[in-house]
């Protein structure tokens, strides 16, 4: 007996073409995407901004002071804005993503989207508020 | 046998990261990068700040904050370079640069927390 020859299924998928580097910057969805993505390096550099923080409170009040002073640097207040634009566009859009991510059914109905989002919101302000009570001084 | 992914793993640090990010950075950079600063609000003074980091849940909160969205931030920052650039060949390297990145702030984040007295 021979063997059978070798077989090998016919894949027109195989062929692709090569896309270019640049091809989010040919539709608008696209580009949001890689817009939403880049919000990762604004996320990145405020964990670098807390921890600059953290550390100027561990060597003392000087070094706090010091801190305060840098962040009053008109190029580190715009470079704040741009990286806190692109952290709401982040919160935003993860927010947004829940209900697509895990749908809720009620009786065997979708709940409205927004209905999902919400607690979202809702978390988010309530939060948000008593940060900003604690850093009035908490009481 | 298929090899086990350790994508899952990954994805639950992206995500608990993203959360959290999402809740708690605007407010934190939104003061200190502008209100503070720009004086629309007071800066809160030294003792009351390091008042409120003495306490462990508040050390707690913030190393989580750190961890986790670093973690959350190399997850995504990956497959930027992946999709946006398309070096999907330099995989490997591109995986330990983040979440390596991610681990040594994770470290550094611990370290300067443990230390404030």
């Amino acid at each position: 007996m021979k063997q059978s020859p070798a077989y090998t299924l016919y894949h027109p998928k195989w062929y692709r073409k090569r896309v270019s580097t640049w091809w989010w910057t040919e539709q608008w969805r696209s580009f949001k995407f890689i817009l939403r993505e880049l919000s990762s390096l604004a996320v990145i550099y405020f964990v670098g901004l807390l921890l600059w923080l953290l550390w100027s409170l561990g060597q003392g009040a000087e070094s706090y002071r010091d801190f305060l002073e840098w962040m009053k640097e008109p190029w580190m207040i715009a470079f704040n804005v741009i990286a806190l634009i692109f952290v709401l566009y982040h919160s935003i859009t993860w927010f947004n993503l829940a209900p697509k991510a895990m749908p809720v059914r009620v009786g065997g109905k979708r709940l409205p989207e927004w209905m999902v989002a919400a607690p979202n919101y809702v978390v988010w302000i309530a939060l948000s508020a008593v940060i900003v009570w604690l850093m009035l001084g908490g009481d | 046998m298929t090899k086990r992914s350790n994508e899952p793993f990954l994805w639950s640090l992206f995500s608990s990261g993203g959360m959290i990010a999402a809740l708690m950075v605007p407010i934190l950079l939104f003061l200190f990068g502008l209100a503070f600063p720009l004086g629309w609000i007071e800066a809160p003074s030294y003792g009351s700040l390091l008042k409120l980091i003495a306490h462990p849940l508040t050390r707690l909160a913030l190393f989580a904050v750190c961890s986790l969205s670093l973690f959350h931030g190399a997850h995504r920052f990956r497959f930027t370079l992946y999709d946006g650039l398309q070096i999907k060949h330099l995989n490997e390297l591109i995986a330990v640069f983040c979440y390596g990145g991610a681990l040594a702030g994770t470290a550094l984040a611990a370290y300067i927390l443990w230390n404030i007295s």
